[in-house]
């Protein structure tokens, strides 16, 4: 079986601090992480290895420096990687991204499943996985919290709002995987050793690698832009006592949680 | 002069940062209070690599350097100091002797179990061989193929979970320490058992047991090393174990001194966090500045001991020097949190616990500083 | 689709229903999407997929909707990616919508994204906020990023129609007119079973997902001021009107009120919940360490001199056994309200 898992570095959303003045993001000293829906799909991907035998690539877009998070993938246990940088990808929404993620995904030959996280913490799309499985014209499963596989078909637990649905397809097909889905294993001493020593299996590949037209990508190609960005309102500083009857500080405390949407 | 880890020690510090903060933290405050060894988090350990990690790759090790080794064992103890001495005792005194000592078949028979599945311990200390490890009264009589062993070791960390134990006894007592020898023994080889489960004060979570030889018969395949290298390859042993048992300290410290940042910003007394007053501040300068000096000395005897040179002074200072910091920062911790650092929902007296085993085992701090001075008037 | 903007007309919601029932956020879009197409000067739409579900095209009315594009087929009775993408794009590529809004849902999210794909166009995700700007007559899409710590706006300048995914929740449900009426448009649909790659084998509905403390978005904890277990019971009710779960303080826990699992604090859990009510808690710090990052704090206590209050955006000193069912009555009322303002 050959799995590809997408993944994506993405800054540690825990730790990002905004400068109020400008509206952006603080970058400096925030950590990058591998994106933990990304985590859970590759462990899947790891898991069936285990279980089955798999080759497992992992694939990602990003600057150079996202080749770190792909070492990390190795050191789990993936088999090899690949980093589309290139400047020409700078700006990419998730209609280029999967423009970009697809074409690679050809150049890598055949599959069986490709395997991604649900969204990323940094953009909470989520669109990246159906549009790369548009893209290369495949069944997709989104919020997978389960996945079997028995020969060509796979079958997943699709995550509702209000309980789930129990999904068949059949292979090539595109998963997204939740955090229910597993829990990601650690990487290994001895894989650490490996993949972030000198020779670490990552290919590096740009927008001529791919044999795809530069307006496929890139912030010129992308339907969307991001027209402004700015700090969410302050939450209001300060305590405040309400005072009156019982059924008059209940009465303002329900409008309060009216219009923090709880009721 | 280099003085920065490398990618795969940085790497390697995240990842067992993060699996201490996961999967050791939770239940650290439980598996002391109810003396639980935590065989599960031992067994994530093995997959992942820690157990045995200095190990060949063809014994199923991933051949990681003493630096490397120092900081998984500093990054496990932050979070629980019972775990970092159960993986310090595996690899530096089971491990690396069977490793350095034994037969290519003695190798290949053990070191695979040791790296996958089986925890290994260590017996030299006697009721009456403690500080003076050459008063050994443990004897092994040749008998044909074997080797006949009578007598008892005390303290031994890891007794009660081992499946292999390197165990040391008089071969010749009229050699006095040349005539010590070391022995591969398993579990349930008749004429070898468990004696008493020590009640320990602290690193109550790790299995602490007498072991019991009553016409124990050994292979004489399982002799380690030549008859009469015993007491050399315990000492040399030892040289390692002082690393690791630092880095257990050091980790102690660090982790008592995370706490105590966090909560001297927290706590208010008469108006302002008590990390405003000068008594505070002074105290968190002093503990950082100790633990710096003790992660430079225990690195760096970890560094020497990867050269291959000598290095039983620099593993006793740094095992001296960081037991002591240990015990002194979480002396102060514990101060800084008053009256709630003596209850058992903060993690203080724990640690404080903990951190004296440290000036205690692999060599009291008497026994280190009995090897630093016989290194200086040599 | 890129080309001449101008052809674009229409504001679209995606009527997303399940088991015959339409989705709240349905009725969410419609309000925004009326708003939307006011200032647009055009349409609202609704399209509505699925089987024997013509009957839900009188509630979309009553709801704001102007028409109602209904597709009504054995092969969309379940909703699956391959038949609803291939409905809605054939519809869009048809009809020209200007704006195409979808709830973000667990499936709205995975239709969006494929249907932008297919037809090529953008799409912004888990919107929070929508305005037309009046000067270029653009879709301003306005949504969180980066966990919430930045707010984005996001244009889609030159591809049509302009589609948006909108967090449930956050947009008003406008009022509902009965009297209102429109036209059902009937889509064609061209599907034929293989073209269907997943199959739903089967629905499973849970009643509420178990919540864990640290994923809660509300939380309701009890402290020693609760005097007893049944303190609990009430504060149960309070969490089960606010889609919230239990907490408690280690008093409440050490007293054997309830258990373990509920606490939070140094010892317990570290939460950081949407709104954290402590009532009857005092605020030792052990407590206060472990919800301190709550967004919002509501404190209720009898002592005003409690240091909980210190953390708290919003106090109430009062006698919790008298404030919360009152607050359980106004919540109740602010509900009826809800269902009835027309």
């Amino acid at each position: 079986m050959r799995i590809i898992v997408c993944v994506k570095q993405v800054p540690d959303t825990n730790e990002v601090k905004i400068d109020p003045e400008t509206g952006t993001m603080i970058r400096a000293g925030v950590p990058s992480i591998l994106n933990p829906d990304d985590k859970n799909a590759l462990e899947q991907a790891l898991l069936l290895k285990d279980e089955a035998g798999a080759h497992v690539t992992v694939l990602t877009m990003g600057p150079p420096q996202a080749a770190e998070t792909l070492k990390e993938c190795l050191a789990m246990g993936a088999d090899d990687a690949v980093l589309l940088s290139d400047r020409a990808f700078a700006g990419s929404d998730t209609w280029a991204t999967s423009n970009a993620l697809a074409a690679a995904v050809r150049k890598l030959g055949g599959f069986d499943l490709i395997l991604t996280g649900r969204q990323a913490i940094d953009g909470d799309t989520a669109q990246v996985g159906p549009q790369l499985a548009e893209r290369l014209d495949i069944a997709q499963i989104t919020y997978a919290q389960s996945l079997e596989i028995d020969a060509d078909t796979v079958r997943c637990q699709r995550l509702l709002e209000d309980g789930y649905e129990i999904v068949e397809t059949k292979t090539p097909a595109l998963i997204t995987a939740i955090k229910e889905l597993n829990r990601p294993r650690y990487m290994s001493i001895r894989g650490i050793y490996d993949a972030f020593g000198e020779n670490a299996n990552i290919k590096v590949w740009g927008v001529a690698d791919l044999g795809i037209d530069a307006s496929q990508v890139g912030l010129k190609a992308s339907p969307t832009s991001v027209n402004r960005s700015f700090s969410p309102p302050p939450k209001p500083k300060g305590k405040k006592m309400l005072d009156g009857t019982v059924d008059e500080m209940a009465g303002a405390l329900a409008a309060e949680l009216k219009r923090l949407h709880v009721i | 002069m280099h003085l920065q880890l490398t990618k795969q020690q940085e790497i390697i510090r995240q990842m067992t940062a993060d699996f201490s903060a996961r999967e050791v933290r939770p239940i650290a405050a439980e598996i002391d209070n109810t003396e639980t060894f935590p065989m599960q988090t031992v067994e994530k350990l093995f997959k992942i690599g820690v157990m045995g990690m200095n190990l060949p790759r063809e014994y199923g090790g991933a051949g990681a350097d003493e630096i490397a080794y120092a900081i998984a064992v500093e990054e496990l103890s932050r979070a629980c100091a019972a775990t970092g001495g159960i993986v310090a005792a595996h690899n530096s005194l089971c491990c690396w002797p069977i490793w350095k000592y034994g037969t290519e078949e003695q190798k290949n028979k053990y070191l695979p179990k040791l790296t996958s599945a089986t925890i290994g311990a260590f017996g030299l200390t006697e009721p009456n061989a403690g500080t003076d490890a050459s008063a050994q009264q443990t004897v092994a009589r040749r008998q044909g193929d074997s080797y006949v062993l009578n007598g008892s070791k005390v303290f031994i960390t890891n007794a009660g979970v081992a499946g292999i134990f390197v165990i040391f006894a008089m071969t010749d007592k009229s050699l006095g320490t040349k005539g010590i020898s070391a022995f591969i023994v398993e579990k349930g080889m008749p004429g070898f058992s468990l004696g008493k489960k020590e009640e320990k004060m602290g690193i109550r979570a790790s299995s602490t047991c007498e072991l019991i030889f009553r016409d124990c018969a050994i292979p004489r395949g399982n002799l380690l090393g030549k008859e009469g290298e015993g007491f050399k390859i315990a000492m040399s042993a030892l040289d390692g174990g002082r690393v690791g048992i630092g880095a257990q300290a050091l980790g102690i410290a660090q982790g008592a001194f995370d706490e105590a940042v966090a909560y001297t910003k927290q706590r208010v007394q008469f108006g302002k966090p008590i990390s405003y007053f000068q008594n505070t501040r002074f105290k968190l300068a002093d503990m950082e500045t100790n633990i710096q000096a003790a992660r430079w000395l225990v690195y760096g005897a970890a560094f020497k001991r990867q050269t291959g040179k000598p290095h039983s002074k620099e593993a006793a200072m740094a095992k001296l020097f960081a037991s002591e910091t240990a015990m002194e920062v979480t002396t102060r911790a514990l101060q800084l949190h008053g009256g709630y650092g003596y209850i058992r929902d903060y993690p203080m007296e724990r640690m404080m616990r903990d951190a004296k085993i440290t000036e205690i085992y692999e060599g009291t701090s008497e026994v280190q500083r009995m090897v630093i001075s016989a290194d200086i008037l040599k | 689709m890129t080309g001449d903007s101008r052809t674009y007309k229409d504001v679209w919601v995606f009527a997303e229903q399940r088991g015959g029932r339409l989705m709240r956020v349905t009725f969410e879009l419609l309000g925004k999407g009326g708003e939307l197409a006011k200032s647009r000067g055009s349409r609202l739409c609704a399209v509505l997929l699925g089987k024997d579900i013509g009957g839900l095209s009188q509630e979309l009315f009553a709801y704001g909707a102007d028409a109602v594009y209904l597709a009504d087929n054995t092969l969309l009775a379940q909703y699956t990616t391959d038949a609803y993408t291939s409905v809605i794009s054939d519809l869009i590529l048809a009809y020209k919508p200007e704006i195409v809004l979808y709830g973000a849902t667990h499936i709205g999210r995975d239709l969006a994204a494929r249907v932008a794909a297919r037809i090529d166009t953008g799409l912004t995700a888990d919107c929070t906020g929508l305005e037309i700007d009046t000067d270029t007559g653009l879709l301003m899409q306005t949504r969180p990023a980066f966990g919430g710590n930045l707010m984005a706006t996001i244009v889609c300048r030159n591809h049509r129609p302009q589609m948006s995914t909108v967090r449930p929740g956050v947009m008003d449900k406008p009022a509902r007119n009965d009297r209102k009426t429109g036209a059902v448009i009937m889509a064609e649909v061209c599907l034929t079973p293989d073209k269907l790659r997943t199959r739903v084998v089967e629905t499973v509905k849970s009643d509420t997902p178990p919540v864990g403390l640290g994923e809660a978005k509300v939380i309701v904890s009890g402290g020693r001021g609760l005097d007893g277990s049944q303190g609990f019971e009430l504060l149960n009710r309070l969490a089960g009107k606010l889609g919230g779960v239990v907490g408690a303080s280690r008093a409440a826990v050490d007293s054997g009120w309830i258990g373990k699992g509920h606490q939070v604090g140094q010892t317990g859990t570290t939460v950081r919940p949407l709104v954290y009510m402590a009532c009857g808690i005092s605020g030792a710090i052990q407590h206060i360490v472990g919800m301190q990052c709550a967004g919002t704090i509501i404190a209720i206590n009898k002592d005003p001199e409690a240091p909980i209050f210190k953390v708290a955006d919003y106090g109430i000193v009062g006698d919790l056994y008298q404030v919360i069912p009152a607050l359980i009555d106004s919540c109740d009322s602010a509900e009826t309200l809800l269902k009835t303002r027309k």
